[in-house]
């Protein structure tokens, strides 16, 4: 039986983003109902129990999140929306705010809700004006409805929210740099701990979460937690520190295939399936060589690799898209759930350098090992591409690769992990491919001279 | 006490918050770091300090973290273990302490933090010029000497470097090599933190970043000069200094500035009797970690050219070279008879050091008990410029560094010294229009405005006036005698600033050939025989006056308050 949408059930309906027709729909009832009889800690406990986990990338339990919040703070307590979708090939936080924004600003105000806050900026990135129009037309819809504004629905609780449009930057995403930026500052990731629930946005407590993830709530609080862990996959019973993959997930494709679109489904359906079936298969009747499995940041997988530990014939391509199944492929984990193709007519040096040009104009430059590990990988694949590479440049491209970020401990925020994971799971599972475009010297027919800033 | 291991090395940190590279430091051990500074917030971008960090349960277990972490950023507290780069290099007497299996497994301890600082100067070496021959900081760079430390030794990098063209448009006093730049921010948060004029920033981003000012903004605040103190590496250059010398050649004099009553402690930077900048001396009970552009830059006088280098005595009108075998005689017969006729008035100076006023004194007062002592000229100029300014520039709270209104720096050790010989403090401008049959400016100015606004537009010179100055001012040019000064470069002794804070110093550069310093003409004049020391002076001095009785043994290096 197909998967019936429930995040995007309204996408498609006529003037989606309106409040009528959301009302219509059954729209604002929840949070009505929720803000008449449900206290904050329940609703708190309630997605906490729903195993909700954030959608933005790094997958981290969402109720989990609020309850770091200082018990008894005199206030005020922040909710940023992070509509900073940056990440390359997403677009599923798109969909929704542009389709269907009052879904999210449900989400919000029942956020608002349980962590006991008045105000909620919306960071829109700046890319985005139609969702920028579309959320802040939905905004002003609310004040007008006395959704938003002082005393709501008679509750006496006041309740603001904040369009903000970035000015285009990835590291807005993250979610100091994107609390730095709302305050008007340079989008450095900030050094943690504190973090940002306990000292965030204009110094005060702050919960930063995804679009997708508050429509989730929104879903979750109207639809209960036994419906919203009916879908995807539960915890792996082997692993005490795994918190499952539940509900449903926004899967956007791009890249080679026929079909690029976002599609919405259980979580945990493999990579094959969603590139195959939703995706209508790759482009021009070629194969997939590699696929990225959530958001360029992710690393790549090789179509043609057996799965370690899977059944026969499963290759790499059969992993589930859930919190856990890319890193079982040494990708780094779901990510955005954006599903890139690379068919095999297509050069990995090529994808390699887009790879690096992107980490290498997003940088920062806050910590040393970043801003010049991603300056200096895309210096190296790009003399790769003009055919200059040499042999030792794959193990200086892991060797740099493997280096910069968190997880060794030598940058503030996650960027360089991303930045450094395509780049080594490409080298480590594509060697071959650069080992012979290495010996044959050839110039990519894309590669043109690398831009130098200042050269003279 | 709560105890920290760095290097295995147990340190007690007592009530202190510290972070790791303090604690290390109190075990001796150094944590290379480039965007931490004491007194500027913690950034934790530069990544040189990394090292392991874990913890010591009471039961002797260790428990280590997987990865490495800045030093800057974790703070110690009892337990905390610190492992760093140089772990191969700990003391060897201390009992190592009990690291798990998982832990060393990876590698010995410290092979982490030294790998990573390792791969950080790699990184930092990217876009890094390379241009050490050319470059002003070379000897006293931070990345010279962590490369050389730490680094590795040979570059892997092969692909153009960025050369971003250089900024000297930056400030008039303050160029920026753009591409020598580490981007550590140091001096982006000093103009935030402590100045509060906030004109530089970063701009660009990744490996195009630079530092920068905002359009029509330049580096333009009293103490702009010390990012070029603050920046690690050749990136911020001081025009004043720039190509002047070798920092190799230089030697550093440990000194207290004379341009304010703040008496900032500063180095003195001099080659073959030449200064060649100062820069500051952290001294928390002074000035914390900066100085002031007006006495960073105010040194030149004491090269001047105008400079009154030998003693001259004036004959038929006419100033004549005198040498000193002869002018010492002819001042103690002048000094003499002014004694005799109760008409000797001396002044001096609140550039004179302790020291020196208290031989002074004893000199003048010896000849004659009628003998008067005046306080010369105190030279105030506007109100105290308090720091950090907000963007209207009005100073904000809580204060990070203070430019006095009296630009002299030693008005209350000389004060001091008068009270205790004649009761009271006379200023100058109560006897400016007296007419002594002698009178004695002991000066030392390092500017000739500091002595002339302190004399009426039509005074002239009365009786014999011995001057002994820096420069020629209208004093000097109507003087019978002219000695010259010296600078406080050329000093031995102690000043006492605003705060009553005694600060003893050493001399940096010797006087000219044919100078002679306050001290040594006291001497003379005295008949004192032996080495003139600055030491032995005040010991006498912290005999004789109370207040100054802490200076009897040696002085602290923050030095000493007095009077409490």
């Amino acid at each position: 039986m197909p998967y019936e949408p429930v995040l995007l059930a309204r996408v498609n309906k006529p003037g989606s983003h309106a409040l009528d027709g959301y009302r219509a729909d059954g729209g604002y009832a929840t949070f009505e109902k929720a803000l008449k009889d449900l206290k904050p800690e329940a609703l708190t406990a309630q997605v906490k129990d729903s195993g909700l986990r954030g959608r933005g990338g790094a997958g981290f339990p969402t109720g989990l999140k609020w309850t770091f919040l200082p018990k008894d703070h005199p206030g005020p307590v922040y909710l940023c929306v992070n509509a900073d979708e940056s990440e390359p090939c997403t677009y599923n936080n798109r969909v929704l705010m542009e389709k269907d924004p009052h879904q999210v600003l449900e989400g919000v105000l029942l956020t608002c809700h349980a962590i006991k806050s008045q105000k909620a900026f919306f960071y829109i990135r700046y890319e985005y004006g139609d969702a920028f129009r579309a959320v802040q037309g939905a905004v002003d819809e609310l004040y007008a409805a006395k959704l938003l504004g002082p005393n709501v629905l008679g509750s006496g609780k006041t309740f603001d929210v904040v369009v903000h449009r970035g000015a285009g930057a990835y590291i807005c995403g993250e979610e100091t740099g994107l609390i730095e930026s709302l305050e008007g500052k340079r989008a450095w990731p900030r050094i943690k701990p504190p973090f940002p629930a306990v000292e965030g946005a204009f110094r005060k407590p702050t919960i930063v979460n995804n679009v997708e993830t508050l429509a989730c709530v929104t879903q979750i609080v109207k639809r209960g937690k036994e419906w919203f862990q009916s879908l995807g996959v539960p915890p792996d019973p082997k692993n005490p520190r795994d918190a499952g993959s539940y509900g449903p997930k926004l899967y956007t494709l791009a890249g080679h295939v026929n079909k690029p679109v976002c599609v919405e489904l259980p979580m945990g359906v493999t990579c094959r399936e969603l590139v195959e079936v939703h995706g209508g298969g790759v482009w021009k009747g070629r194969k997939a060589k590699a696929v990225n499995p959530g958001g360029l940041s992710m690393g790549y997988l090789d179509v043609d690799a057996p799965l370690k530990g899977g059944a026969d014939g499963q290759t790499e391509y059969d992993i589930p898209l859930d919190f856990n199944g890319p890193g079982r492929v040494g990708c780094l984990g779901l990510g955005t759930a954006a599903v890139t193709v690379i068919d095999d007519q297509t050069s990995m040096v090529d994808v390699l350098h887009n790879t690096c040009q992107f980490f290498a104009h997003e940088s920062c430059g806050q910590c040393t090992p970043c801003r010049e590990g991603t300056g200096w990988m895309l210096k190296i694949v790009d003399r790769m591409r003009r055919g200059q590479g040499r042999k030792e440049d794959l193990d200086i491209l892991v060797d740099v690769a493997d280096r910069i970020g968190i997880m060794p401990g030598t940058t503030i925020c996650g960027l360089a992990d991303g930045a450094g994971w395509p780049v080594k799971t490409a080298i480590r599972k594509f060697r071959a491919e650069f080992e012979a475009a290495i010996r044959s010297g050839e110039r990519s027919k894309y590669a043109k001279s690398l831009a130098m800033a200042g050269a003279h | 006490m709560p105890t920290v291991y760095v290097n295995d090395t147990p340190v007690e940190i007592g009530t202190g918050k510290l972070n790791c590279i303090q604690a290390a430091d109190r075990a001796g051990v150094l944590v290379p770091h480039y965007c931490y500074h004491e007194a500027l917030s913690v950034v934790a971008s530069c990544r040189m300090c990394l090292v392991e960090v874990g913890e010591r349960k009471p039961d002797g277990t260790v428990v280590m973290q997987p990865k490495v972490v800045p030093g800057c950023q974790t703070p110690v507290k009892d337990g905390t273990v610190v492992v760093t780069g140089e772990y191969d290099k700990r003391d060897p007497a201390a009992e190592p302490l009990n690291y798990p299996a998982d832990y060393t497994k990876g590698g010995k301890p410290g092979e982490r933090a030294k790998k990573s600082q390792a791969d950080t100067l790699e990184g930092l070496l990217v876009n890094h010029p390379l241009d050490c021959p050319v470059c002003d900081k070379a000897g006293e760079c931070k990345l010279q000497d962590y490369s050389y430390g730490y680094g590795r030794s040979e570059s892997r990098m092969v692909d153009d470097k960025f050369a971003p063209p250089n900024k000297p448009h930056l400030s008039s006093k303050i160029t920026l090599f753009t591409d020598r730049c580490i981007m550590c921010t140091r001096c982006v948060r000093f103009t935030r933190e402590i100045s509060g004029t906030a004109e530089l920033m970063v701009s660009g981003r990744g490996d195009h970043e630079e530092i920068d000012v905002f359009p029509g903004r330049p580096l333009e605040n009293k103490l702009s000069g010390n990012v070029v103190d603050l920046c690690p590496v050749g990136a911020l250059g001081s025009k004043d200094f720039l190509y002047k010398q070798r920092v190799w050649y230089l030697k550093a004099a440990e000194q207290v500035c004379s341009r304010c009553s703040t008496g900032c402690s500063v180095y003195v930077d001099h080659n073959k009797d030449i200064v060649y900048r100062l820069t500051a001396r952290e001294n928390p009970q002074a000035n914390g970690h900066f100085i002031c552009d007006e006495g960073r830059w105010g040194y030149h006088f004491a090269n001047s050219g105008e400079r009154l280098t030998r003693p001259q005595v004036k004959r038929e009108g006419r100033f004549q070279p005198a040498p000193w075998v002869q002018l010492t005689p002819l001042l103690k017969d002048e000094l003499a008879d002014a004694a005799k006729g109760g008409g000797l008035l001396a002044v001096l100076s609140p550039f004179l050091t302790v020291e020196e006023a208290f031989l002074y004194a004893t000199l003048f007062k010896g000849l004659s008990p009628d003998a008067r002592l005046i306080l010369g000229p105190v030279p105030v100029v506007g109100e105290d410029d308090r720091y950090p300014k907000d963007v209207r520039g009005n100073p904000v709270e809580p204060t990070t560094f203070v430019i006095r209104a009296e630009k002299c720096p030693n008005r209350r050790g000389v004060e001091a010294v008068l009270a205790h010989f004649t009761g009271s403090v006379t200023p100058f401008a109560e006897v400016v229009r007296d007419r002594p049959a002698l009178m004695w400016f002991a000066g030392g100015y390092p500017a000739k405005e500091h002595v002339e606004a302190a004399f009426p537009t039509d005074w002239t010179a009365s009786g014999t006036v011995v001057a002994q100055d820096i420069l020629p001012t209208l004093l000097t040019a109507s003087a019978e005698y002219v000695i010259p000064a010296t600078a406080s470069f050329e000093k031995d002794g102690t000043f006492v600033n605003h705060a009553g804070l005694a600060q003893t110093f050493g001399r940096a550069t010797r006087p000219p050939h044919e100078a002679r310093s306050e001290l040594q003409l006291a001497f003379d004049l005295l008949g004192r025989r032996g080495l003139v020391q600055a030491a032995a002076v005040r010991k006498e001095l912290a005999a004789a006056i109370p207040l100054f009785a802490p200076l009897a043994g040696d002085v602290p290096k923050d030095g000493v308050k007095l009077g409490s």
